[in-house]
């Protein structure tokens, strides 16, 4: 029988080298988000180490999309749950940041109504809706960015995964959430700007959003939640509790018959999930300056799937990796060549499906492997 | 159970609410672990479970054999909860009815299951396969913050070390071969430390070394542990059973010792008498 000290250090090193990437991941966010910061505050426009504002606010946006697809990746990639409806936590957080960003306005608005917003005045609503209320106070909206999605992930959560509906359904009702959300508030009626959204913000927390400071304030924000996203999330996953999701994803059958409650664990990870998708479209609506229905879109739910497959599901570091070089390409492509990007990104995901099963974080690992075993191979040459 | 049968059960006044009786032991006062009565199951007009009556002592090894379609695995089905029955009652003891709880209330009871073809977690590694195992709290708060304990790791140790993979520890499930699999759920069960154990052909697959050391352990796990078998390999039968139950058609056709059973001119004319 082998000792227990080496068993554990042997287990230990088996999981650390498969999550490794976690820390030094963490340590480079910052320090790019640092110099990025540094260099827009604290250098003239025409210096060679000048960051523009509009690059600033780029990377905000694709770390909010970072975000959103950590959410995505925690949830299929560790239990196997397709959910191709992401985008509307996404969106039902942005729509609660932007609420207290319209409050913000005050009578600074077209119209001049201290209270209420421009297209209600236009529609000529007399008082604030009911559940408009509070969202003049931060924290009330702080809350709800979390608890509005939270909640919906419970309720649909709950009756899907106690109804046992898995696999390709499951996914086909998540569509079919987010594009009923899509329709539901397009319609003027709804109380939440109908077809243009909700944009022309002023301010947050009493800062102006144009400010370059404010800006970059923004950034910092996101690169943080990033950060405690990854690591709370690793420390989930790496708990008896990961196991069990890991199990549940496997085989769920046995997990049910070793005495887990399978779909308590699913519903609760899956609101986890909805959480985090809801803190990333509450951020990033500050930044991109307007949220609109067409964050519900369902083409958009499906493009955050291919950015985890790019970058690695099952890897959370590689999801963040995937979001970030797709919208990096997309930028880059969409301006040279607007009608080509579709196919392009279609055809990587034709690709990374067929060649790279595990994503670009599985050729990674691959590669290291690789490289390990060459170099005991020539360590044992040269001995 | 859905929220009108809660409703229900309120009512009825000669037995405890089953949500008031979560840690009442299973009461085997009468030596009877499991009372399986008139069970009916049909899939779409096949009668899969005809009328099938089963009583199962405490501590013995019994075996179920049976050609196929007879209801053996349908019947672990029901009992673990996996599948809901027409008609019928089926009781862990005098006083838990299974047939109104799902599948891990049931696998917290003590009634831990093998699968016939060999499911372990591919994707961890042995031990953490055997963490999942341990009979423990099992809530999801519960599972976030569990930490092993020594006591627990040592259990794990022994388990390996009597399923014969020490030396496997640390390698991921879905690596193993399939014998070695079979082993592995095989100590996935003992290390829940159950009082049932339905185990669905413990040696498809196994070679006939591996077949006998399997013997050894579950005729040294009866007398503790109540083990139910499911077999069609007529030698390992021989070589474990003390009692014998035939299935056939969904009900029970013969039960006995072995030698009876070969004798019964029942069983000779539907099942044994096809390999003569």
């Amino acid at each position: 029988m082998i000792s227990f000290s080496n068993f554990l250090q042997a287990r230990s090193s088996v999981s650390s080298a498969s999550n490794g990437a976690v820390l030094p991941f963490v340590i480079l966010l910052f320090i790019a988000t640092l110099s990025c910061a540094l260099g827009n505050l604290l250098f003239d426009a025409d210096s060679l180490f000048y960051v523009s504002t509009y690059t600033i606010t780029l990377l905000g946006k694709y770390l909010c999309y970072a975000l959103l697809a950590l959410a995505v990746d925690i949830i299929w990639g560790y239990c196997g749950i397709l959910s191709l409806g992401h985008g509307a936590f996404f969106a039902l957080g942005g729509y609660a940041m932007g609420m207290y960003l319209m409050r913000q306005i005050g009578d600074r608005g077209v119209y001049g109504n201290p209270e209420l917003p421009d297209f209600m005045v236009f529609l000529d609503w007399q008082q604030l809706p009911w559940y408009w209320q509070g969202f003049d106070q931060f924290w009330f909206a702080m809350v709800m960015v979390a608890l509005v999605p939270g909640l919906l992930a419970f309720v649909f959560g709950w009756l899907a995964f106690r109804s046992r509906v898995t696999g390709v359904y499951l996914s086909i009702i998540t569509q079919a959430l987010t594009y009923a959300l899509l329709l539901a508030f397009f319609r003027n009626e709804m109380g939440f700007g109908g077809n243009n959204g909700l944009t022309d913000f002023k301010d947050i927390l009493g800062y102006s959003l144009q400010a370059d400071s404010t800006r970059v304030a923004l950034l910092i924000t996101t690169a943080i939640a990033v950060a405690l996203v990854l690591v709370v999330s690793q420390l989930i996953l790496k708990s008896r509790m990961g196991k069990v999701i890991i199990a549940i994803r496997d085989t769920e059958a046995r997990a049910r018959f070793l005495g887990y409650r399978t779909d308590r664990y699913k519903v609760w990870l899956f609101v986890y999930s909805a959480v985090i998708a809801g803190i990333a479209g509450a951020l990033y609506v500050p930044q991109v300056g307007i949220i609109n229905p067409g964050e519900f879109a369902p083409l958009n739910s499906i493009e955050i799937v291919v950015w985890v497959a790019i970058g690695g599901r099952g890897t959370l570091v590689g999801a963040i990796v995937g979001a970030l070089l797709v919208n990096y390409a997309k930028t880059r492509f969409t301006a040279i060549m607007p009608e080509v990007w579709l196919f392009a990104l279609g055809g990587l995901f034709v690709l990374v499906t067929l060649f790279l099963p595990k994503g670009l974080a599985g050729l990674a690992s691959d590669l290291k492997h690789k490289f390990i075993a060459r170099n005991t191979k020539n360590q044992q040459v040269q001995n | 159970m859905n929220f009108t049968q809660g409703l229900e059960e309120l009512k009825t006044r000669d037995q405890v609410w089953s949500f008031m009786q979560e840690d009442v032991p299973v009461d085997i006062s009468h030596q009877v672990i499991l009372y399986v009565e008139g069970l009916n199951l049909s899939f779409d007009g096949f009668k899969a479970l005809n009328d099938l009556n089963l009583y199962v002592n405490d501590g013995e090894l019994r075996c179920l054999i049976g050609a196929n379609g007879a209801g053996k695995t349908t019947l672990m089905d029901v009992i673990t909860g996996k599948t809901a029955c027409d008609s019928g009652s089926v009781f862990f003891g005098q006083t838990h009815n299974l047939l109104n709880r799902d599948e891990a209330e049931i696998a917290q009871l003590g009634i831990g299951r093998k699968f016939q073809k060999p499911t372990v977690f591919e994707a961890l590694s042995v031990f953490d396969n055997l963490e999942l195992s341990l009979k423990s709290n099992k809530g999801v708060i519960a599972t976030l913050l569990a930490r092993l304990s020594t006591e627990q790791s040592d259990r794990i140790l022994q388990v390996l070390d009597t399923i014969g993979l020490q030396a496997q520890g640390t390698m991921l499930a879905g690596s193993l071969s399939h014998g070695q699999k079979q082993w592995l759920e095989i100590g996935m069960l003992l290390v829940s430390e159950p009082r049932l154990l339905l185990i669905d052909e413990p040696v498809a697959g196994m070679t006939a070394e591996e077949g006998e050391r399997t013997a050894e352990l579950l005729i040294s796990l009866a007398g503790e542990r109540t083990v139910i078998v499911v077999e069609h390999d007529m030698e390992f039968v021989r070589s474990i059973a003390r009692t014998v139950t035939v299935l056939h058609q969904g009900s029970v056709l013969a039960e006995g010792s072995m030698d009876q059973i070969q004798n019964n001119q029942a069983v000779i004319d539907v099942y044994l008498g096809e390999s003569q």
